[in-house]
């Protein structure tokens, strides 16, 4: 009587195998999270001991007040937020402009131009690092955040021209060409019709862009000295250099540089999946 | 008609110069951030420049001295190669195994993709500081874990024959990225109907995987092998903030170096020597991948 639900007990044993499979992994992946918060709840003597405890006995939220005396957090977070919102609004305005000239526009050599374009991501930034920096030095720029700010205005990236061209390159043509007729110059176009229309491919850049500069570390590194003028990620590393055994405030520091990622993606998955999809395409 | 062909090229003309208008952005900062510094790059390769004074040339002096007289270099070059090879297997291994797991059709696998995502998006300080506390010989997760079951745990960071397996598996926690995504958008876009035909004649699981999955995604997955090399030789943020290239320069890595040369000790020459070096050597191994995928890729329509 059994005989004939065996392949279904073998398949529901099959379903259960995998969903134990997947959780471990998930769980697995989850615990340096639940290490890091749990470290991030309790005092340093609590946490400097052998055994490992991961709920607090109290919890210490008093942590994420004493960080910001521990060291100038806010100062930083500032920063990072005005370097970041910087650099996306100069990628999203300069990439956006170059791929309309790359979609819209016909022109002769277009197509060579573009793959110029392509062919400057295949270079290793440490060939161009040192005479910038020298480049920047001479100009007076170090130790302040135009480095981190101003080249994001001159191009916006070539995956991000390319992200938007191909975007572009799916409005249908008659849109502007009725514009056309109707006086529209180029620019109008660009900023009246395309951009409207590119909104989710915007956000995928915009948010793409959020993603590398927020937790840029080698150019914040390189071009900043000033503690006070440092970036969440030069912060937190100079807190590390300085106080090495402050574990809990440095798992503090960490939560909250790593909350506004997290936050983000979770409300917008879909954009994040498709700038890393295209990524993977661009190869 | 003659007219209109004047204004229709009339507006060539100005269709151009519009174009280029669109295009200034990036052709200016294609000759400040592009061309320019790699001129230079190439012109302080030949030259001992400290920044302060002017460059003075000495022609290949710089490549001379890196390749016959600093043990560093070599040490570093070691280093890196290191790992290179046991992580790009691992972690390409590591992303497919993700996502075959995801490809199952079970409830939940958005959630569990969340969770496995995550960690490849955050910055790369965040990760070296909770690995550096995870890997705490005292009190780290990991060793207070072996010591549960009653192993004793290495030193990891602090010893120089654990430094880099520590940084290898740090950095397989960010296996689930884009590359998982896109391997498991390739593996959705197998045919079922393949491996239908493999239960058919009787094969198990790995005839499936080895005949049909690695062959149909064989290109994929030569293709972010290639990347995740090159991406492999670029290791440099956690070593600078976990080990700074100890213990006894088990982790200072090709990046590492040059920063120190260049950054540390301003000879800006030496280090532009190193980044086209750098240069010539990631070509080099790129080109060898080619050539090795010929005969491992299979690509549909046989090519």
């Amino acid at each position: 009587m059994t005989l004939p639900s065996a392949p279904k007990m073998l398949r529901m044993a099959k379903r259960s195998l995998s969903y134990l499979f997947v959780s471990a992994s998930a769980l697995l992946f989850l615990i340096p999270f639940l290490w890091m918060v749990s470290s991030s709840l309790q005092t340093e003597q609590e946490i400097a001991t052998t055994d490992m405890r991961w709920i607090p006995e109290t919890f210490h939220w008093e942590n994420y007040v004493n960080v910001f005396e521990a060291m100038p957090l806010w100062t930083y977070f500032q920063n990072s937020i005005f370097v970041t919102g910087l650099f996306i609004l100069g990628t999203l305005l300069s990439a956006s402009l170059v791929a309309y000239a790359f979609s819209v526009l016909q022109w002769p050599g277009r197509d060579k131009v573009f793959i110029l374009v392509l062919a400057t991501m295949m270079l290793p930034m440490q060939v161009t690092m040192i005479p910038i920096f020298v480049l920047y030095k001479n100009l007076g720029w170090l130790n302040t955040f135009k480095p981190l700010i101003v080249p994001a205005f001159f191009g916006g990236g070539a995956f991000n021209i390319f992200l938007l061209r191909q975007f572009f390159l799916t409005i249908p043509r008659e849109l502007f060409d009725s514009a056309r007729i109707d006086g529209c110059n180029e620019f109008q176009i660009y900023w009246r019709i395309v951009l409207p229309l590119a909104k989710p491919a915007l956000a995928t850049v915009g948010i793409m862009t959020f993603l590398f500069t927020w937790n840029d570390f080698l150019g914040p590194l390189i071009y900043l000295s000033d503690k006070l003028k440092s970036t969440m990620a030069l912060g937190i590393v100079m807190f590390v250099g300085q106080h090495k055994t402050e574990w809990a405030l440095l798992m503090v520091a960490s939560v909250i540089m790593m909350l506004p990622v997290i936050l983000l993606f979770l409300f917008f998955q879909r954009y994040f999946i498709r700038g890393f999809m295209m990524s993977g395409i661009k190869g | 008609m003659r007219t209109l062909i004047n204004k229709i090229m009339g507006h060539r003309k100005q269709d151009t110069l519009i174009a280029w208008l669109f295009v200034a952005p990036w052709a200016i900062g294609f000759l400040i951030f592009g061309l320019y510094p790699i001129i230079m790059s190439l012109y302080y390769s030949l030259c001992q420049y400290d920044v302060l004074r002017v460059p003075r040339f000495v022609g290949l002096q710089n490549y001379d001295q890196l390749l016959f007289e600093d043990p560093y270099f070599w040490k570093s070059l070691w280093n890196t190669l290191y790992y290179v090879v046991f992580r790009t297997p691992l972690s390409i291994i590591g992303s497919l195994l993700l996502a075959s797991m995801l490809n199952q059709q079970l409830k939940g696998m958005p959630i569990f993709r969340t969770i496995f995502f995550i960690p490849s998006i955050i910055s790369g300080v965040v990760l070296s500081v909770i690995w550096l506390w995870m890997f705490n010989p005292e009190y780290g997760l990991i060793n207070s874990g072996l010591a549960f079951f009653g192993l004793p745990g290495p030193l990891w960071l602090q010893s120089a024959s654990w430094s880099k397996p520590a940084l290898i598996l740090m950095s397989l926690w960010t296996v689930g990225g884009g590359r998982m995504l896109v391997f498991l958008a390739a593996l959705q876009g197998i045919p079922k109907h393949l491996y239908e035909a493999v239960e058919l004649e009787g094969g198990g699981w790995w005839t499936k995987f080895r005949h049909v999955t690695v062959p149909l995604i064989s290109p994929i997955l030569f293709l972010w092998t290639v990347m995740e090399v090159i991406f492999s030789m670029q290791v440099f943020v956690e070593a600078y903030i976990m080990t700074n290239g100890g213990p006894a320069n088990s982790t200072l890595f090709f990046n590492l170096h040059l920063y120190n040369k260049s950054f540390n000790d301003f000879q800006m020459g030496y280090a532009s020597a190193m980044a086209w070096l750098l240069l010539v050597i990631t070509l080099g191994v790129t080109w060898f991948q080619f050539r090795l995928s010929r005969r491992m890729v299979y690509y549909e329509g046989g090519k």
